[in-house]
């Protein structure tokens, strides 16, 4: 099939025992694991503290790696269009909104409610970044960082455009944990541009191929500690991106189709 | 945008769609032709609404190969696949292109949280779903998706779209990007949503559900009425008879569940997509408004309309007829315009007496009250939905 090239402007990555890519990058190179650290969600500096404090997790953490990976990139944040990909959306507020609905429905809150749609983080980037560019909210199941890949370098390669690509999910709480596996915080974002620029640190060469994958085997401890997050997906390419040597990795995207990438590092 | 190309028209070689109002596309004529609302009073005394409903799904389980799939709105686009000889037309693109090359786009706000939502009432002693419904693969977000690509056996790329009420207007920009990339053959685009306690008891939760049938644009209009719906079509590339000829997709960047003041997100989604298509507003003549008779965006809507339309344009609000069916008001909107480019007959403004004097005699002007026929070269769709998420659709014929 067609191959697309792209160049990566800007890399972030944020879970509690990893807060921010300065901190992911060392331990995702299989150094030591940072020392446990009191973060249980980011401090994102985009919203104010009230705002701060009523955000659910899922938009403080894709917000926080959203704002890292455009101030990486160098691009305005308000001409870029945008990507989140979450497979659940935000598990504590989908575990409030049922238990809600269970016990009294007439209490539900505006608040939770707004909260609980899937284009939650998207909708408060676009506030808080004053971007009224093209925003999206795309799901998958075991995937979801590789389809929110092919909406975001789709629409790089079609519009010849840059595109924020961000990817978070949650960890199942309440009565959801005894269906849902998803552990632990983890987001990811990419600054995709169509052309190399003065921040470009990574050439990707990508395709579709219509074969059956393995997902790559994670290499570093600081990664296999994340593996139960849905997100989980994300993390061959970030440890690839972690090091400085080419990487061909083949990200399964379904059952018979998998996402090729060839990254070559310094773009 | 600035420098936005024209794309290529992407053929529209088949659709369908299932909603309170018919199921499949003769019986939605029908309705359309007759304006025949098939809203009616929801039977939940605790909220006193209007409800566009699909009947027969509670007998209409799912076949054993599916079973495990079984919900309310799998059910429902199980049904609707069923309509026009969509699985037909499906498989004769698999036979053409072969499985892998044939994705699927499908857009829902709500999925299948109503499985969910019926294990949190039910939970085992432990405080665990109970055993049938412990399943993960059906309580996400992109369980109708999955669903739907094992029903049509298809192994091409798939993803959802999740933007609340754009969501499967978003899904058409996605198909024409991958058909324009080479991605895919073809594409399902799809848009599912079900009648659940989470949008009837969040929309109750922020006032905008109406006690009575919606009237959009209307100056007693008091709120929405929820619908649910299942449409589908079939995307190649160009030409055809019917096709799709732009897409416009914008953020408000102002609030999560109310409007950009002046619209300026909607009209950006109005540019983009009309650059796409490589025409001026007013070759549109026919526009299907997003309409959804909340007080706020019925009012930035109605201004975008007389400022960027001419005044011969056909515009009419469907949701009287239909319900707002939440992330599949996308493409049941869009197949009232391809209905309206291939038949002739022009939807009318169900459950409206009239337009609201406060937006002047301009909008009066556009919007149509009542059914019409008209030869029609341009259809345009809005959808515009909560977090400011706004899409624009174009389409034309050959």
């Amino acid at each position: 099939m067609k191959t697309q090239t792209l160049f990566i402007d800007g890399i972030a990555l944020w879970s509690p025992a990893l807060p921010g890519w300065d901190a992911a990058r060392g331990a995702l190179r299989g150094g030591a694991l940072p020392p446990p650290s009191a973060t249980r969600r980011p401090a994102t500096g985009l919203l104010g503290a009230n705002e701060r404090r009523r955000a659910p997790d899922s938009v403080l953490l894709a917000l926080e790696v959203a704002q890292a990976a455009v101030q990486a990139s160098g691009h305005d944040a308000a001409t870029l269009a945008s990507v989140f990909s979450s497979t659940h959306g935000d598990l504590a507020i989908v575990d409030a909104l049922c238990t809600t609905l269970a016990e009294d429905p007439l209490l539900l809150s505006p608040t939770r409610f707004h909260h609980s749609v899937h284009n939650a983080a998207s909708g408060y980037w676009a506030i808080a970044s004053g971007c009224r560019r093209a925003s999206s909210a795309v799901a998958h199941f075991g995937h979801a960082f590789a389809a929110g890949w092919l909406e975001s370098a789709g629409q790089c390669a079609a519009d010849g455009e840059p595109v924020l690509l961000v990817g978070f999910d949650t960890e199942a709480c309440g009565a959801l944990a005894s269906t849902n596996r998803s552990r632990g915080l983890l987001g990811v974002a990419l600054v995709l541009s169509p052309q190399r620029g003065p921040r470009s640190s990574w050439r990707v060469d990508w395709a579709l191929h219509a074969a059956a994958a393995e997902a790559p085997p994670l290499r570093s401890a600081a990664a296999r500690a994340l593996a139960d997050n849905a997100m989980a997906d994300a993390l061959p390419l970030f440890e690839a991106l972690a090091g400085d040597a080419a990487a061909q990795l083949a990200l399964p995207l379904g059952p018979q189709l998998a996402l090729a990438l060839s990254a070559v590092p310094g773009a | 945008m600035n420098g936005r190309r024209p794309i290529e028209p992407v053929a529209i070689t088949d659709y369908t769609v299932s909603c309170a109002a018919g199921s499949g596309r003769a019986a939605l004529l029908q309705a359309i032709g007759g304006q025949h609302s098939a809203l009616r009073e929801h039977d939940d005394a605790r909220l006193p609404t209007w409800v566009g409903r699909v009947d027969g799904l509670e007998e209409a389980p799912l076949p054993a190969a599916l079973a495990g799939w079984d919900c309310r709105a799998t059910r429902l686009a199980w049904h609707g696949l069923q309509a026009d000889g969509f699985v037909g037309a499906v498989q004769a693109a698999r036979q053409r292109f072969g499985a892998a090359r044939i994705g699927l786009a499908l857009g829902t706000s709500a999925s299948t949280i109503a499985v969910s939502e019926q294990a949190y009432r039910g939970l085992d002693a432990d405080g665990r779903f109970p055993a049938p419904l412990r399943n993960e693969r059906l309580n996400t977000p992109h369980a109708l998706a999955a669903f739907v690509q094992q029903a049509l056996q298809l192994e091409g790329p798939c993803v959802t779209v999740s933007t609340a009420c754009s969501s499967s207007a978003k899904a058409f920009a996605s198909a024409e990007r991958w058909l324009r990339l080479e991605l895919a053959d073809a594409v399902v685009v799809a848009g599912v949503e079900a009648l659940c306690a989470s949008l009837l008891y969040g929309f109750r939760s922020l006032g905008l559900l109406s006690p009575e049938p919606c009237r959009p644009f209307g100056p007693r209009r008091r709120g929405i009425s929820i619908g649910e719906a299942a449409g589908f079509a079939l995307l190649q590339r160009g030409p055809g008879a019917l096709q799709l000829l732009g897409y416009g997709e914008s953020n408000d960047a102002h609030h999560m569940s109310s409007p950009h003041p002046q619209g300026l997100g909607a009209e950006a989604a109005l540019d983009d997509a009309l650059a796409r298509a490589g025409l001026d507003s007013a070759d549109i003549d026919f526009v299907n408004l997003h309409g959804t008779a909340s007080e706020r965006n019925d009012e930035v809507e109605a201004a975008l309309l007389v400022r960027r339309y001419a005044d011969s344009t056909h515009a009419c609000a469907t949701k009287g007829l239909t319900g707002h069916t939440m992330g599949a008001a996308g493409i049941v909107e869009a197949a009232i315009c391809l209905l309206a480019l291939d038949s002739g007959v022009l939807a009318g403004s169900a459950h409206t007496e009239a337009a609201d004097p406060a937006f002047g005699p301009g909008f009066a002007a556009r919007l149509r009250l009542l059914p019409a026929r008209g030869r029609v070269r341009h259809a345009a769709s809005h959808s515009f939905g909560f977090g400011g998420n706004n899409s624009v659709l174009v389409f034309g014929r050959a």
